[in-house]
């Protein structure tokens, strides 16, 4: 099917490697030092990007990526995503916080996909993560494809193929290291992706280049979306107190470590 | 306050060890609040379900049967999970975290005009009030939530909870007359055979397998044979599940590494977080993020050849300072 038009949802997380301390903000808790923190493409929609791309490019289709964070940091993040693969941008100029309202984000993002100008439903693939590095709720996605009136929808996708007349099979995770696989008569369809199978494209410069010629003044003309969070209220947000009393077994033979371990298994 | 268990069915028509944790979860609310229990059951038979449970406490049981419903299917399921909620008027809705649960919840919340939380790992009554908990930023931090909102459907994790003690019997079920709108038809479930089954939840210990195990050894080769009859050695004597550090996913996805890793057996910060009882990493190196991945393993144990291993100090209850290999192929010998 030609002429597909992908929209991937997707924001920032704090860099992995960063460490993370909860504090107590204004609106409720928030990260300790979190607007000076690293930030990156969150890596679930990072992969419903990379796969946006590839399927367009086999469709000839075309990939928007609807982004909800502050305009500052998600303007940092795009000068190394705008290098991986062509996509147009749609910013929402508000908290990508993972102690946001997975229900008050998916409104604003569903509002956003609704004004993209040109969108047709019946060619429409939603993407996003099934997870994410920040809230991890797993719904925004669905309640977006909700909102859009989209009742065919799959979560830890893997993979899709997508037949001349928009017809697709799809392979999702469950339980037990196995696939479930469906086919879906047409569009629309939103599809929360696990790793998928492509690795990270290469920096490309033009790629890059055209790129921010359309996410430049996509940044400047950013919607503002204060999340308010109202009727959710944190009792408090802690980093767990985990810390082991490691015994370390040093110049131990290999047979003492093996039966020790081996005893600790059968017991 | 009206709590409704809203759960799926499995293949043989009965409740699963997640569904009767979730109903735990929902019956542990009574301890502190006056709670009236419906259970909701879809899927391709839900009597026998029904009859598990009989014993549960519950007002009612409702139900939505069919073949149209023996499949985890978005359309079908939400559709299923819509009429069951507005059927029973609940204030509290309570779910099973599974795949087939999860990819529906959400939806479903939204159609309800209700508030959702995911993988609760917590769910109790504070001073008359529901408090739930759950993880944050791939389990680095955990926070406490109330709302105000009703209903509130929630899903809990696996493993968190009391799996609920019913007696069986025979339970009335009152089913509802549903017609899903979907244009999806599963074809088919793909599941490694059983002898290859490298994953498996129900495990009592996880291995996870680090980059050390692809990296070149003592003698400058990598010996990436070995280190894969060694992984699945250990994974047949003990019939455990593996995990696996990102970086050693990657090294297989390329072709560099063991050929049996996949990104679903990747834990950590950005992976899974399984939950078992006992874990043992092997080769696994990282800090805080790459730890996530055994924040649920209770009891816990590492070889690694370097004593001051991030992942391992403060983070493991025993360090084996030693080569993975040669432990690995000695634990496997007296294993079997």
């Amino acid at each position: 099917m030609k002429g597909l038009q992908i929209v991937v949802l997707g924001s920032i997380v704090p860099d992995p490697l960063q460490t993370l301390e909860p504090i107590v903000g204004p609106t409720g808790p928030a990260l300790k030092n979190e607007m000076m923190l690293p930030a990156v493409l969150d890596p679930w929609a990072g992969h419903a990007l990379f796969e946006a791309a590839s399927l367009a490019k086999r469709v000839e289709g075309k990939v928007y990526l609807v982004a909800l964070g502050p305009k500052a940091k998600l303007q940092q993040v795009m000068m190394s995503v705008a290098q991986k693969v062509p996509f147009e941008i749609v910013v929402l100029d508000g908290p990508a916080s993972g102690f946001a309202d997975a229900a008050e984000t998916a409104r604003a993002l569903a509002g956003a996909v609704e004004k993209i100008p040109g969108l047709d439903k019946g060619k429409l693939l939603l993407f996003g993560g099934w997870q994410s590095a920040s809230r991890g709720t797993g719904a925004v996605l669905s309640m977006v494809g909700e909102l859009l009136g989209i009742t065919d929808q799959f979560q830890g996708v893997d993979e899709i193929n997508v037949a001349e007349d928009g017809s697709f099979t799809v392979l999702e995770r469950i339980e037990g290291g196995s696939y479930q696989q469906s086919s879906c008569q047409g569009l629309p369809a939103a599809l929360g992706w696990a790793t998928g199978n492509l690795p990270e494209p290469p920096n490309n410069p033009q790629v890059g280049m055209a790129n921010m010629r359309l996410i430049m003044p996509a940044l400047q003309k950013a919607v503002p979306a204060p999340l308010k969070g109202e009727g959710l209220r944190y009792q408090g947000v802690e980093v767990p107190s985990q810390r082991r009393e490691t015994r370390i077994v040093k110049n131990a033979s290999v047979d003492e470590i093996a039966r020790e371990i081996a005893d600790w298994i059968r017991a | 306050m009206n709590v409704l268990f809203l759960a799926h069915t499995d293949e043989g028509g009965s409740l699963g060890a997640a569904a009767m944790e979730a109903l735990g979860a929902a019956k542990g609310l009574g301890g502190s609040l006056p709670i009236e229990l419906t259970v909701g059951l879809y899927g391709a038979e839900v009597q026998a379900a029904a009859d598990q449970i009989a014993g549960c406490g519950a007002v009612k049981f409702l139900g939505v049967a069919g073949a149209e419903f023996a499949s985890a299917r978005y359309g079908s399921d939400a559709s299923a999970c819509e009429a069951l909620a507005k059927a029973a008027g609940a204030e509290l809705i309570v779910m099973p975290a599974t795949s087939r649960a999860s990819r529906v919840a959400a939806g479903v919340a939204m159609r309800l005009g209700a508030a959702v939380d995911t993988r609760l790992t917590g769910l109790v009554v504070e001073g008359g009030k529901i408090v739930a908990t759950r993880w944050f930023y791939r389990q680095r931090m955990v926070g406490k939530i109330e709302r105000d909102a009703r209903p509130w459907l929630v899903t809990v994790d696996t493993g968190c909870f009391a799996p609920v003690a019913a007696a069986p019997g025979t339970a009335s079920v009152e089913l509802l007359r549903v017609a899903p709108v979907t244009r999806t038809v599963v074809t088919g479930i793909n599941s490694p055979a059983a002898d290859a089954q490298t994953i498996r939840p129900e495990a009592k210990m996880l291995l996870v397998a680090g980059a050390g195990w692809g990296k070149s050894q003592a003698d400058g080769q990598k010996h990436l044979d070995e280190a894969s009859s060694l992984i699945l050695g250990l994974l047949h004597a003990t019939q455990c599940s593996l995990g696996s550090s990102k970086s050693l996913v990657d090294q297989s996805g390329e072709g560099a590494a063991l050929p049996f890793l996949t990104h679903m057996h990747q834990v950590g910060q950005t992976g899974s977080t399984p939950r078992h009882q006992k874990g043992l990493s092997t080769c696994c190196h990282g800090e805080e993020p790459h730890v996530v991945g055994w924040r649920f393993i209770n009891e816990r144990r590492a070889i690694n050849l370097d004593a001051s291993c991030g992942w391992a100090q403060g983070k493991a209850d025993v360090l084996y300072v030693a080569d993975a290999f040669a432990v690995v192929d000695k634990v496997v010998e007296l294993l079997r």
